[in-house]
């Protein structure tokens, strides 16, 4: 059964490769992340391999690369499509219509990885309006929290809710960032790690508030430091991917609290200038353990 | 459905024709067709016994018909109308029985769980389908006829709060039935899970119900025959038979501890749905579980209430009300009201959350609320909390009950071969465990064999307190305790129904209780084997629209989006909430401690108490909101523990030192010491400590030191119920232990710790709240200490052991004393005040057979003293370089001790030091043959330097007991005293 794994036991991982139109236009629109901002795709590119690297080699995990598609320019935003959780994919239905079609080729990739795939909304009719994206949602391996945020609604949830029936999934308003994963990740089975922002810690007292559990909670001072990928590794080694001093000077000496752990730091500045961070590049897949 | 009998006369005979029938039906009645197999040979004995309890319930019938009017004209003359109830168990077959009807819902309860062999008791409850076809939690507390105003009786047998924890639960047997409830939560939807947890859930189900997978015993498509989840599918049965295979030689108990492990994860276990709207007029749903109040909006978990964030629910017409405690950066607390369908909406709302609040977070139920200080419901739960039942059924030990899990026909028919020697080992568990006298519920192939083993004792027993509930005539007739008058009945349809056992003193109570004629003869029971077939029947009647599970009819979505909740308004500003409680807090804790015990053994009804805690203005308080009921705002004020203050606990202790004031008792004691009459029996020690049940040989540290013991071991056997016994006893026991502080004022801090520590040890259990509770009001006593002009400064150690007989008679006690056989060498009787009616304390005697040892022949103080009464024990010498013990038994100890130690349902030890003294109260419930016990042992010691006024403090600790329990009778009594020198003395 899925919930018997240890949190952040993986297998996994599912990358798509970051598109030569990269922070083009499609960005625009968002008034977040409106295209102004000048991004280097050879660095992103770099970047995302370091990512992948880290991943296959130094945390063992099996990569699977989705070959980029320049017709989707935030195709390498996969967090966003789907939500895994055991043996089950929830396909979500991203907010932007044209990041829609997104899903065809993870959703694929899930089948051959015999993941139980769920539809959030074959057709754009019986979704309901319901709009969700990954990065909103906080999976705590406990529990869920969905962010509700410009990108993701309460239909949305409430069809992650039907899908993972076994969880507790809750909302909370995304206060402090864009989206949840912004201002919050998990950095172990019972740790939050979450940054200094007023509004973030408005949503982590609402996620207290929601929880049955006792999380530890890791503040982080920067921004962008409070989202990290976690990954148990085979023979139980805890990995933490996290933005390197470059870019979150005072955060490092916060994640060297975690005892015993494999500190990758990990660049993203790139895809964190169109409002993404680590978290936002991969899927992460437990095959090993289905429900035996 | 109803069945009403004619006048006692008719229902008499009915009864006995019934009876008769019985005996004659027994070989052919379906609860004894097992005995057809080779195993029945176990039964021989039983058998016997009935047939002579037949022929002295026809002796005993003749007499109650004579005596019955002129001994009890009040209840005599009444028609007793019995109803049929039907009663839908997890399994989903129907038991059927008959209650008195107006019987409470314990009686129902009880009735259910021996008829199911089980223990623990406290998780489970009765619903009842109201005429909206909501489900309604009965209230065990209150007559079944008041909670079901149409209809059949009809109900269904219910885990009512699930535990966090499952492996806590110290049966199997147990968690069986919680595994019943969890899959027929999952199958009707209650408790949603994902396909991967169905597949889980439903492969440990095919394990512990068919074992391991064996494709020829089993066949191809056996899965299709159990029911998995709301939609099942052939996918789903494949991988259910999938993992089903890899479980090869796990046990029943193990897949449904699997399943338990499992199922306790998901986030709707244990979550009592509520629909409501929020302020907004917004469809939500309201959870009630062991961590709090949960609020979903759909299937969203919107907002979460844990139980400390809440500091008031209540209720007013159809609205239901939190008050929040204010947030860390916030200043005031908030108000959050949400519109319930109706009115009784609101109310079962709000009385589940007032139970699972008492349940899981307090250490002790809530006395109901005063008259002044909270209008409205008087509604509390009375039962056990978590923390008592745990701790109760820790000390669980009997044998592991043998049941079948509920299973198709093929399973039955494909394994009736096993079945011949699960009967044979059987049979030799119960004779085993006869005295047990739990009703065991042997399954073999598809028929239940209910045996119960015999309880003579307690039954004679608890005859003869019916007989003299009936002489003493109480001015306070039963019915004024809320709680437990038909349990009497109950108990007496118990005997009746089992084992028919007459006894002499049952004319008595025959005349008293004509009603307990019918029930239990007609008690059958309906076993279906086709789950998949009963499932779906059960279901069926929890649900009304079957298209939907209940999740989904609950979860009804409005687009509207909700307010968050935790930004609702801040309705007042912080109030003196706390101490208002505080203020309750005096009669609470005394309350608390009478309805601690409600949902315990439930049997009795404890006249006495009742009396008491009118004068005390206890629960039964007057309500001067009762009739309001409906409109006025009700309150449940949440009290956690840690609300408790040192206050409260102090006017405790003075109120009850205000009930026993010290003069009285001393002259009381006199008394009944000069009445003594008797041997002294002087008896080894060994033997002693058994009987006090090994208290003593934790005191072996403190040997070489000057101690005084004084064991006083009090055994009230009254008319009290068994219920309100238990409670009434705790209640002694805090009394006691201040009063008996007075009497103890000493210096040496570090010898105390070392008494006290073994004990501690030995009791792991002791919870620390309830420690530093008596420890409180030992500290206030301490003031009272001067009154007393008693200055205790030598070493002393009294122990109280109070054995509470639950339904046994004090006005027979004498009868039996010549069966004491434990008494060994009879020096002096005490004769011994007995408290069994209330209006009089004394007015009966009990037979007290004193034994003293002596290890040094030099100091003889303990008799002569008493005897001389208070003023001579002032007078008595100090002992030095000697040990002695004196040990005071009632002969009643004997009558019942002798059989089996019975089923130690609970023991609780409440270690209090002063800077002196320790005082030890131990409580222990036992289960002997069906009939619960309760023991309150009580041990103080005093060390110190100077001359204690050991005779004195004794005599009034038992005086004082004595009048804290006109139930219960005092059955041992050791006085020991430990002087300088002999070290090898003492305890064993």
């Amino acid at each position: 059964m899925a919930n018997i794994c240890q949190y952040g036991s993986f297998t996994h991982a599912v990358v798509r490769s970051i598109p030569e139109t990269f922070g083009g236009k499609a960005e625009s629109g968002d008034g977040h992340e409106n295209g102004d901002v000048s991004v280097d795709l050879a660095k992103a590119q770099r970047q995302f391999g370091c990512l992948t690297g880290a991943l296959r080699q130094k945390v063992g995990l099996q990569l699977i690369e989705i070959p980029p598609d320049p017709e989707l320019p935030e195709s390498w935003r996969i967090e966003d499509v789907a939500v895994i959780q055991g043996d089950t994919a929830l396909i979500t239905r991203p907010y932007k219509h044209q990041r829609r079609s997104e899903v065809e080729a993870v959703r694929r990739v899930m089948s051959e990885l015999n993941v139980t795939v769920v539809e959030m909304g074959a057709a754009d009719g019986d979704s309901g309006g319901a709009t969700l994206e990954g990065s909103d949602v906080l999976f705590t391996g406990r529990e869920f929290f969905v962010g509700l945020s410009s990108h993701t609604n309460r239909r949305g949830a409430e069809v992650l809710a039907d899908t993972f029936k076994d969880f507790a999934v809750s909302t909370v308003p995304v206060c402090g960032g864009a989206r949840l994963k912004n201002i919050c990740s998990m950095g172990g089975p019972d740790t939050i790690i979450i940054n200094n922002s007023d509004g973030a810690k408005k949503t982590l007292r609402m996620m207290e508030q929601l929880t049955d559990h006792h999380y530890e909670v890791l503040t982080v001072p920067d921004e962008s430091a409070a989202n990290c990928v976690y990954i148990r590794g085979p023979s139980s080694r805890d990995f933490l991917l996290h933005r390197p001093a470059e870019e979150c000077p005072d955060s490092v000496s916060a994640f060297q609290k975690l005892q015993d752990y494999t500190l990758l730091p990990t660049a993203c500045s790139e895809a964190s200038k169109l409002g993404a961070s680590l978290s936002s590049l991969c899927l992460l897949i437990n095959r090993k353990h289905t429900y035996f | 459905m109803t069945t009403e009998t004619g006048a006692d006369s008719e229902a008499r005979q009915n009864k006995e024709t019934e009876k008769g029938k019985a005996k004659a039906a027994e070989p052919t009645s379906p609860q004894n067709q097992t005995e057809q197999l080779p195993a029945a040979a176990g039964h021989s004995t039983p058998a016997r016994k009935e047939q002579e309890q037949q022929e002295e319930e026809d002796q005993a019938s003749h007499r109650s018909s004579t005596s019955r009017l002129s001994r009890s004209p009040l209840r005599g003359v009444k028609k007793v109308k019995i109803m049929q109830c039907k009663v839908t168990l997890l399994d989903g077959s129907d038991f059927t029985l008959n209650v008195e009807k107006r019987a409470r819902g314990q009686v129902l309860l009880d009735k259910i769980c021996e008829h199911l062999n089980l223990l623990e008791r406290d998780y489970f409850g009765i619903t009842h389908r109201d005429v909206e076809n909501q489900k309604n939690w009965l209230d065990p507390s209150k007559e079944l006829k008041k909670q079901i105003r149409t209809g059949p009786w009809n109900f269904a047998f219910n885990v009512k709060f699930y535990p966090p924890d499952p492996s806590q639960l110290s049966e199997d047997i147990t968690r069986y039935y919680l595994c019943l409830q969890l899959r027929d939560d999952v199958v009707s939807g209650r408790l949603p899970c994902s396909f991967a947890t169905h597949t889980v859930l439903g492969s440990y189900t095919a394990q512990s119900e068919l074992g391991d997978y064996d494709p020829e015993e089993l066949g191809s498509d056996y899965i299709s025959e159990l029911r998995f989840a709301p939609n099942q599918t052939k996918e789903l049965e494949e991988k259910v038979m999938e993992l089903h295979k890899t479980y090869k030689g796990m046990t029943p108990a193990e897949a449904e501890m699997h399943f338990l492990e499992n199922a306790k994860k998901l986030s709707m276990y244990g979550v009592d749905l509520h629909h409501a709207k929020d302020s907004e007029g917004v469809e939500i749903m309201l959870g009630v579980c062991a961590s709090g109040l949960l609020i979903y909006r759909d299937r969203l978990r919107i907002n979460r209430f844990a139980w400390p964030k809440i500091l008031k629910i209540s209720y007013k017409r159809n609205n239901f009300y939190i008050k929040i405690r204010p947030g860390e950066f916030e200043q005031f607390e908030s108000t959050i009201g949400f519109k319930l369908p109706n009115h009784r909406a609101a109310k079962r709302l709000w009385k589940v959350c007032v139970e699972h609040h008492t349940f899981f977070r307090l250490v002790s139920p809530e006395a109901p609320p005063k008259k002044f200080l909270s209008l409205g419901s008087k509604f509390r739960y009375s039962g056990r909390t978590q923390a008592q039942t745990r701790r109760a059924s820790s000390q669980i030990i009997r044998p592991a009950p043998l049941f079948e899990r509920t299973s198709s026909k093929r399973y039955n028919m494909s394994r009736s071969l096993d079945g011949a020697p699960i009967m044979e080992n059987h049979e030799t568990l119960m004779k085993d465990s006869t005295a047990d006298g739990t009703a065991k519920v042997i399954t073999k192939g598809d028929i239940i064999t209910t045996v119960t083993t015999e309880k003579k004792a307690e039954e004679e027993k608890a005859e003869r307190e019916d007989a003299q509930m009936d002489a003493a005539e109480t001015p306070e007739p039963a019915v004024t305790t809320p709680l437990r008058h038909d349990t009497k009945t109950d108990s007496e349809q118990t005997d009746f129904a089992f084992d028919g056992e007459m006894t002499e003193s049952e004319a008595d109570e025959d005349s008293e209780m004509p009603t307990q004629d019918n029930s239990p003869p007609e008690e059958m029971v309906k076993h279906q084997t086709n789950i998949s077939e009963l499932k779906r029947s059960f279901l069926e009647t929890g649900s009304s629209a079957p298209g939907l599970t209940e999740w989904e009819k609950r979860l009804t979505s409005s687009p509207v989006r909700s307010p968050r909740l935790d930004e609702a308004p801040m309705i007042e500003p912080l109030d003196t909430e706390g101490e208002q409680a505080a203020g309750q807090e005096p009669k609470e804790e005394q309350e608390t401690k009478v309805t601690e015990a409600a949902g315990y053994l439930v049997k009795y009804v404890l006249d006495s108490l009742v009396t008491d805690l009118g004068t005390s203005s206890g629960p039964h308080g007057i309500s001067l909101s009762t009739t309001m009921d409906d409109d006025v705002f009700m309150d449940g004020t949440l009290r956690e523990v840690e609300e408790k203050t040192p206050d409260s606990q102090e006017e405790v202790s003075e109120r009850s030192m205000g009930k026993v004031s010290p003069g009285a008792v001393r002259q009381e004691v006199s008394q009944a010491i000069s009445d003594k009459k008797g041997t002294l029996i002087i008896l080894k020690e060994a033997e002693e400590r058994d009987d006090a049940e090994g208290m003593e040989t934790s005191a072996e540290g403190e040997k070489e030191e000057t101690v005084v013991q004084e064991e006083v071991n009090i055994e009230e056997n009254g008319t009290s119920k068994e219920e309100e016994d238990t409670s009434d006893v705790k209640e002694a026991t805090a009394v006691k232990t201040s009063n008996l502080k007075i009497e103890i004022k000493t210096d040496d801090v570090t010898q105390i710790k070392g008494i006290d520590s073994p004990k501690k040890a030995m009791a792991s259990w002791i919870s620390e709240e309830v420690k530093t509770e008596t420890s409180k009001i030992i500290s206030a006593t301490a003031e009272e200490l001067k009154e007393m002009k008693t200055s205790l400064q030598k070493p002393e150690m009294f122990t109280f052991q109070e054995v509470q007989m639950e339904q046994s008679m004090t006005s027979l006690n004498h009868v039996t004393v010549s069966e004491s056989s434990t008494t060994s060498l009879a020096v002096s009787t005490l004769g011994w005040v007995s408290s069994s009616q209330k209006t009089s304390p004394e007015p009966e005697e009990e037979v007290v057979v004193a034994k003293e040892t002596e290890a040094a022949p030099a100091d003889s103080t303990g008799p002569t003293s008493l005897d001389a009464g208070d003023a001579a024990t002032k007078e008595m010498p100090v002992v030095h370089t000697e040990t002695k013990t004196i040990t005071y038994e009632s002969a009643e100890v004997d009558t019942n001790g002798d059989v089996d130690p019975g089923v130690l349902l609970s023991a609780q030890t409440i270690t209090s030091e002063t800077t002196s003294t320790t005082t030890t109260t131990h409580i222990t419930k036992t289960v002997k043959g069906g009939i619960s016990e309760t023991r309150i042992e009580k041990r103080i010691v005093i060390t110190g330097d100077a001359d204690i006024d050991h005779d004195e403090a004794l005599a009034q600790a038992i005086k004082e007991a004595k009048e804290q329990h006109p139930d219960m009778s005092v059955t041992k009594v050791v006085v020991h005293k430990e002087t300088e020198i002999t070290p090898e003395e003492g305890e064993d």
